[in-house]
């Protein structure tokens, strides 16, 4: 490659920071070039090292993420161009590392706010070395047929628009990252496109100037005539009015200086760019015009006729002969992105999942169609999240309150419960929270937690099917069912349990409808006849009131049948005793318990001398 | 943007930490002074600086221009009470300065009162940054328009990666300073310290003089890096960027600026004439210069009536935010000639901005006011290319059509700013 070459169909890049989108775009233009490598050797992502996934063409290829330049050199020692993505924080400095290489021999810095001084200290080690920085402040630019820098010029198709997969006669450098896009679409309009454009960025002090490159195009006898888009503010443009004085620049060149508006509007007003500001007469775009304009340089009326001076130039070189005939060739075609072609309607496809409680896609995340902040605002609480959640419905207070009644009654019940026990024994075993809680969860079913599902199945068939309370007994007596939620350990009719007494209370406040609680209690009558502990105990209470709370709710018999084999009234207790089982897990690790292990007296050995012979 | 005016009271503040660090405490700089505004306490101010009521004072305005004492703007050697009197008559008073580049308008609203120093020698000394050094220079004449004396002035060019102490400075300052000569040169070694540390661009005393052998400073003007701005906060302290004078920024400006502190992305507002009809909404920092240069050029300076820019792919959210303010502006009032307004949508061919997810949010704004756009008689035209500008264009044509407001799109096979003259050709008439 020659001096005056940034870049050739071969040219590989380290990308520093996160940006695939930018590599994509980088890899669909190789593709389009149909160049035979990816232009993009790898990522610097100081955050950790491993690959990414990117497109070439239709195929998905990993790229490498290293953590620093070095690394990426040692694997990738034909790079010599880095893009740099670093934040204005960071550019300067990992700028500086990736001059310190032998390899590195093209910057580009991207980010806009780098402080002068330290872009004036990169541009001049840049020079002394012999190195190239473009930026910053910068989209960056292109090479048709070769490399294109990160963003720049734009979406593929605009690409394939504007023949920017094969080089033209005509090198483009603009100040302005944003212009430059736009230049190179007015130059494929009115002439054979660009070989090579660039933009400097609109920085006070660009590490590289419209001249530096400028100069690099005279040398190329593969431009033919160059085009350049200068800004009001600073100085830059009279060294291309002294560089053709001194014959330094020959080729044709046509240049308009943007900001002529400047003088005309009051003194301290900010153009978007950081240089575009006049501190001195000469500064000021209609001197820099005019300048360019007795220096030889062919400078339009205004922006207008920009295009037409090109045109005409253009022209003129090809009626001397001087411009050859492109031979086109056909891009290959770069399938369209999933996600664009949703964006225009093109594809549709069909879903794998379906969610109807939340979303998660908009801005705020909802609980069934409420933003969360509106769950707060308004006091959904604890209840009426879960109704959100488990019921798809904004519930009254009553239910709510009840909801958070119930977890706080479950929420524990001592160490010696199978489910505690587990945990317990887990956490001394050395285990971790989630293994420890799961082992307590397990052992919940249809002996321990389980009741409450079954009372609520119980009482229920037999309320629906009309039987008396004493029908009722005896017809689950001769189907030798034993009642869920019946009996208790030591509360009595005469030594009631006030857990009970006060979910009981609570709901015949304020349920409207606690038929099934009067049914159970019709059953407890006669139940405690036999045995005064015979009582409707805590899970048979909460099995009940919730299915009356569904009642309440106008929830149908059907409807609350297939929420109860759904095991949904379990789930209160699921969610009030983990609670309880992470307090228990807490309790032991505080406490570093050691690994528990079960005496031997408290175990029947019971083994046969020797195994039964089969 | 980059290179930002300072006032007068924060150099000086500045220096008074910075010179005493910098010269190994071998410069004692100190900065007896207060800054006023409408809001500020007196009586809190006296109390917390007892010397006010003690020593004679010097009053000015601190608001980025020079030329003081000739606009009759400079009260030496006066009492706190005078002094007091003299603020309160001129506080938030328009008034119309001379400077060297013209005249300007503009409100009184930040005073400066330090303690008055007799002295009889003045001395000149700029620092000034340049792509490849920075440049000292100093002159024994100060206390005057310095390029009077022009003649006077020596400069050091100190390139980059040179140290300040490895220069000569005896050979450097003129002879006829004799003993002045060290202190001097430890002044202006700490100075050029502090001007790389704090990222000054420029920093110009005309003139400072000494006081009990050290030096003090009559006055600075002092421009910083506000890129540098992530480095410095500590030593700037709180630093605030006051507007140039005459250009107070109007609430809608204020902002702007506040939504493009926000993002990574870039928005600028600057209203140059509320009662103009032409209006830009354009996208990228030199597209937007390119609109105002065509309106200018086309003979309408007197109908633009802002310059601004949006750029580095903003939100959907961000974008109507600043579409909003223009328009709020733009249909305060009817033209006196029942004329129409022009909304320009203007932009080249993005690089990786969403030109359908900026232009949601310019849609939803219009939407929101559309009557008052309509009771305005206000036209929109729109040029646009770039990621999903087919979608982008489509989409606020339909929204001209929906709405009833006359819309006209064109894409990137349609000149950049061909949109101008469209507008202003059609029923601009002058």
């Amino acid at each position: 490659m020659k001096n005056y070459e940034l870049f050739d169909k071969n040219t590989r890049a380290f990308i520093y920071g996160q940006q695939q989108k930018a590599a994509q775009r980088m890899l669909d233009f190789d593709y389009l070039c149909q160049r035979e490598t990816p232009s993009v050797a790898g990522f610097i992502t100081p955050t950790g090292a491993g690959y990414y996934k990117l497109f070439w063409g239709t195929k998905e290829i990993s790229i490498p993420r290293y953590l620093t330049v070095e690394d990426g050199i040692k694997d990738n020692p034909d790079a010599d161009v880095m893009v740099n993505f670093a934040s204005e924080r960071s550019c300067a400095e990992s700028t500086m590392e990736a001059l310190d290489t032998q390899n590195i021999r093209t910057i580009i810095m991207i980010a806009e706010g780098v402080p002068q001084r330290d872009v004036r200290k990169i541009a001049k080690l840049a020079k002394e070395r012999g190195k190239w920085i473009i930026g910053p402040a910068t989209v960056g630019g292109i090479k048709p047929g070769c490399f294109k820098i990160g963003n720049a010029a734009g979406p593929v198709d605009n690409i394939k628009d504007t023949k920017l997969y094969r080089p033209g006669s005509v090198g483009f450098v603009s100040v302005s990252g944003g212009l430059s896009n736009e230049g190179y679409n007015i130059v494929a309009r009115n002439t054979d496109g660009i070989y090579e454009g660039y933009a400097v960025g609109g920085d006070v002090y660009p590490a590289t100037t419209l001249i530096d490159h400028l100069l690099r195009y005279e040398l190329n006898p593969n431009i033919k005539m160059m085009v350049s888009l200068g800004e009001v503010g600073g100085k830059d443009e009279y060294q291309i009015v002294q560089a053709i004085k001194d014959k330094k620049i020959t080729k044709p060149l046509v240049m308009w200086v943007t900001g002529t508006c400047a003088e005309m509007l009051p003194g301290g007003v900010q153009f978007g760019h950081a240089g575009a500001k006049a501190d001195s007469k000469d500064d000021t775009a209609k001197a820099k015009n005019a300048a360019l304009r007795e220096a030889g340089v062919i400078v339009p009326n205004s922006f207008e006729d920009y295009g037409e001076k090109i045109k005409m130039t253009f022209e003129k070189l090809k009626a001397e002969g001087k411009i050859e005939e492109i031979e086109e060739p056909t891009p290959p075609n770069i399938p369209m992105d999933y996600a664009q072609a949703v964006a225009e309607g093109l594809v549709r496809k069909s879903t794998n999942f379906i969610s109807t409680i939340t979303d998660e896609t908009g801005e705020i995340h909802d609980y069934c169609g409420v933003p969360i902040d509106q769950v707060i605002k308004e006091k959904y609480g604890i209840g009426g999240v879960l109704g959100l959640l488990w019921f798809k419905k904004d519930l009254p207070q009553y239910a709510r309150d009840f909801i958070e009644l119930v977890i706080q009654i479950v929420a524990d019940h001592g160490p010696a419960v199978s489910g505690a026990h587990n945990t317990i024994v887990t956490a001394r075993a050395g285990k971790g929270l989630i293994e420890s809680i799961i082992s307590g969860i397990v052992t919940i079913g249809p002996r321990f937690g389980g009741a409450v599902n079954g009372a609520a199945k119980h009482f229920s068939w037999g309320l629906e099917n009309g039987l008396e309370a004493r029908d009722f007994i005896t017809e689950m007596k001769k189907k030798n069912v034993r009642v869920q939620g019946i009996g208790h350990r030591i509360h009595s009719i005469d030594n009631p349990d006030e857990r009970c007494e006060v979910m009981m209370n609570f709901a015949k406040e304020h349920f409207p409808d606690h038929s099934l609680l009067d049914y159970a209690l019709k059953v407890q009558d006669v139940t405690t006849m036999k045995k005064n502990t015979l009582i409707l105990n805590v899970d048979g209470c909460i099995g009940v009131l919730f299915v009356d709370m569904l009642k309440s709710l106008k929830y149908s018999d059907k409807e609350i049948k297939e929420m109860i084999d759904m095991g949904f009234f379990n789930a209160f207790f699921i969610i009030g005793r983990t609670m309880g089982f992470m307090g228990h897990y807490f309790d032991q690790k505080r406490l570093k318990t050691p690994l528990y292990r079960h005496p031997w007296d408290d175990i029947l050995y019971d083994v046969p001398d020797k195994p039964e012979k089969v | 943007m980059a290179q930002k005016g300072i006032r007068e009271f924060d150099a000086k503040r500045m220096m008074s930490i910075a010179l005493p660090f910098y010269s190994n405490g071998k410069i004692k700089f100190e900065a007896k002074q207060v800054l006023i505004d409408a809001k500020t306490d007196l009586k809190k101010l006296e109390t917390e600086n007892p010397w006010l009521k003690d020593e004679q004072l010097v009053a000015k305005p601190d608001q980025l221009f020079g030329k003081r004492g000739l606009n009759n703007l400079l009260y030496v050697n006066k009492s706190w009470v005078e002094v007091q009197n003299w603020i309160n008559e001129r506080m938030n008073k328009t008034v119309e300065i001379t400077q060297t580049t013209g005249k300007t308008k503009g409100e009184l609203t930040n005073f400066l009162v330090e303690k008055f120093v007799p002295h009889e020698e003045e001395y000149y000394i700029a620092i000034t940054t340049h792509r490849d050094n920075d440049t000292i220079h100093f002159s024994t004449k100060g206390g005057v328009n310095i390029e009077e004396v022009w003649d006077s002035v020596v400069t050091l060019d100190i390139p980059l990666f040179k140290e300040i102490d490895e220069l000569d400075f005896a050979t450097f300052l003129p002879e006829e300073l004799n003993e002045k000569k060290e202190i001097i040169a430890e002044f202006i070694k700490a100075l050029y310290k502090m001007v790389v540390e704090y990222h000054f661009v420029y920093l110009e005393l005309n003139p400072f003089t000494f006081v009990d052998g050290y030096p003090v400073a009559l006055d600075a003007v002092a421009k910083v890096d506000d890129y540098a701005s992530f480095q410095c906060a500590e030593m700037w302290n709180n630093l605030k960027f006051p507007n140039p004078f005459g250009l107070e920024k109007t609430p809608e400006e204020e902002k702007v600026d506040e939504l493009d502190e926000r993002t990574g992305a870039s928005l600028k507002l600057t209203v140059l004439n509320p009662e103009g009809r032409i209006w830009n909404l354009v996208a990228g920092g030199g597209a937007s210069v390119i609109y105002a240069d065509t309106v200018v050029d086309l003979g309408f300076t007197n109908e633009l009536a802002n310059y601004g820019e949006y750029s580095g792919n903003p939100s959907t959210e961000l974008t109507y935010g600043y579409t909003k303010t223009v328009l709020d502006l733009m249909t305060r009032k009817k033209d006196s000639q029942g004329r129409p307004k022009f909304l320009l949508i203007g932009g080249g061919i993005a690089n990786f901005t969403d030109i359908a997810k900026t232009f949601t949010g310019i849609i939803q704004a219009v939407e929101e006011y559309v009557d008052k756009l309509k009771e305005t008689n206000v036209e929109i035209y729109v040029r646009r290319g770039g990621p999903n500008y087919r979608e982008g264009l489509k989409n606020i044509k339909d929204m001209g059509k929906r709405l009833g407001i006359p819309t006209e799109v064109y894409g990137p096979e349609t000149h950049m700013t061909k949109i101008v003259s469209m507008a202003l050709d059609k029923k601009g008439g002058k």
